[in-house]
């Protein structure tokens, strides 16, 4: 790191640390619902990154249909799409569990195939609707901006919005699943379907309403990615892989192991990438990933419980 | 209460239930005993609806529920403790105990429940999956209680128990005979717990039944020729 004072370094490390935090906003909502989602049913959702491009392409339409008809609203709009966005995920997501997944649970092979086909289909329908160029949503003037706490310093409020957002959101998810009757059912259901059926819990409902959270939560994922990025058809796919790493390292079914992981592995990402380029960033959190892997193989955070 | 005709049940192929017909009526204790493979948990496992039966039919309290699945079986009032207890290892005992309260809506565990079984109370933040055996036997009876059932079956509650808590396991089912309106059936091999808790006795072998009498009459010699190899 030569050449960088340690005034430069410290300011480096904070900005890069502010960047990062909004990588693992959308990281962490990602993989919530995907942990959810892969915990509760063992389905591995390849489709996952698609419900979260429709989320944000959702944002999108309501910003351009503001803008259009209703532009004085402009400055609201950006919360009303956030809850459109979770409503079509979670709607879709609701509709392929019922029309595809739900005939394959007992095949996980197929449903990683059938999961990879609907992403394929979702891609293609993203592009003949919303055409194959990037698009943005006008994000509201408050949105925009940073604060400058020191000279060298810039926080950007669009992160700061979103991590509000995900914490929001995690915490809500904490409270669903551990705190209520909802929750304990879908956490019965995941330790012993079976069992759950002759205790009288409906485990094919669970199951549906699972699947449309989890995607629903990929879907305000989708909204808050489009404060920071563009939004194509295929960028669902670039996020999946590194969200499969977040689930993996956290270990499957904790979710503060998931919270832990969406944060190292999004902090190390951004930091490092000041230093060295995107790619040799992302060779370095892979193989800090497999190393700490070979040592704890079920995960950052495995529960303790007798076997 | 429960009344099951002509049942059968196969896996794949091979029938392993060979059309049984019985009913037990209201308020009594019934115990099918047989030696292993002879179909106890099969038959157990269709009456609560994990295994499909491929004919007959099975109804509680009147109501027909040979083609409904478990949940609804459970909502119908029948609750199901499985050989080998399969409470839920990662959830505490008393959510255990809640996650049968969605059929019979109640908001908090009946105190009742705690009476019965005082160890559960103390254990209640406890992870079910690091009780002892015989902790987690009471932990399954009680998430079955909760149900409110009418009918409540038990597979093999004294499997890989010790024989003090054997014997807390028969004062239990006693005790709930009394407290409710309950029939109860239970599968079982050992034949002093079935004379303190069953009315009723009948043995099962190979898929049939092939000898049943009132605990009064029984001769426990022929049950036990019975029950040997």
């Amino acid at each position: 790191m030569g050449g960088y004072s340690y005034d430069e370094l410290g300011a480096i490390f904070a900005m890069q640390g502010f960047a990062g935090i909004s990588l693992f906003s959308v990281l962490l909502l990602m993989a919530l619902g995907l942990a959810i989602i892969f915990g509760q049913m063992g389905v591995i959702n390849m489709a996952h990154g698609e419900f979260m491009a429709a989320g944000a392409y959702t944002t999108y339409l309501i910003s351009s249909l503001t803008e259009t008809y209703i532009p004085g609203f402009m400055p609201y709009y950006f919360v009303f799409s956030i809850v459109a966005a979770f409503l079509v995920a979670g709607v879709l997501g609701y509709l392929a569990e019922f029309i595809l997944i739900r005939h394959l649970y007992k095949r996980p092979l197929d449903t990683l195939l059938a999961t990879w086909g609907l992403s394929l289909i979702m891609q293609q329908s993203f592009r003949s609707i919303f055409g194959a160029r990037e698009v943005s949503p006008t994000l509201p003037d408050w949105l925009m901006g940073s604060v400058q706490p020191t000279d060298m310093i810039d926080i950007p409020i669009n992160g700061m919005f979103v991590l509000g957002l995900t914490v929001f959101t995690t915490l809500a998810v904490f409270y669903l699943m551990f705190k209520s009757s909802w929750g304990l059912r879908v956490r019965a259901t995941t330790q012993n379907r079976v069992m759950s059926g002759a205790v009288g819990i409906n485990t094919k409902k669970i199951d549906r309403y699972t699947f449309a959270l989890g995607c629903g939560i990929a879907g305000m994922a989708g909204a808050a990615f489009t404060t920071i990025a563009s939004t194509g058809p295929t960028t669902g796919t670039l996020y999946i892989v590194d969200t499969f790493m977040v689930v993996v390292f956290g270990g499957a079914a904790s979710l503060f192991g998931t919270i832990a992981s969406a944060f190292s592995i999004a902090q190390a990402q951004s930091i490092l990438e000041f230093f060295i380029s995107g790619s040799m960033a992302k060779v370095f959190t892979l193989l800090t990933l497999v190393i700490i892997l070979m040592f704890k193989p079920e995960g950052l955070f495995a529960s303790k419980v007798r076997r | 209460m429960l009344n099951v005709s002509n049942l059968k049940v196969c896996y794949g192929q091979s029938e392993v239930i060979h059309g049984l017909d019985f009913s037990v009526p209201k308020n009594e204790t019934l115990a099918i005993m047989g030696r292993n493979g002879m179909g106890k948990t099969t038959l157990f496992k269709s009456l609560i609806g994990i295994l499909p039966s491929s004919e007959g039919s099975i109804s509680i309290d009147g109501v027909d529920v040979t083609n409904k699945e478990s949940f609804q079986r459970v909502a119908s009032g029948i609750a199901y403790v499985p050989q080998g207890r399969m409470i839920f290892p990662s959830l505490t005992v008393q959510e255990n105990i809640e996650t049968g309260m969605e059929v019979s809506k109640l908001k908090k565990i009946p105190d009742d429940i705690y009476a019965l079984f005082p160890v559960l109370a103390e254990m209640r933040k406890r992870k079910g999956g690091n009780l002892s055996g015989g902790q987690q036997q009471q932990l399954a009876i009680a998430r079955a209680l909760v149900t409110n059932p009418k009918v409540l079956l038990l597979d093999e509650p004294t499997e890989g128990i010790q024989p003090s808590i054997i014997k807390d396991i028969a004062n239990v089912l006693n005790e709930i005979k009394k407290l409710r309106d309950i029939t109860i059936i239970v599968s079982e091999q050992v034949l002093s717990f079935t004379m303190t808790v069953a009315d009723r006795i009948i043995v099962i072998d190979k898929g049939n039944f092939i000898h049943e009498n009132l605990r009064e009459e029984v001769d426990t010699n022929k049950i036990k020729a019975y029950l040997s190899v």
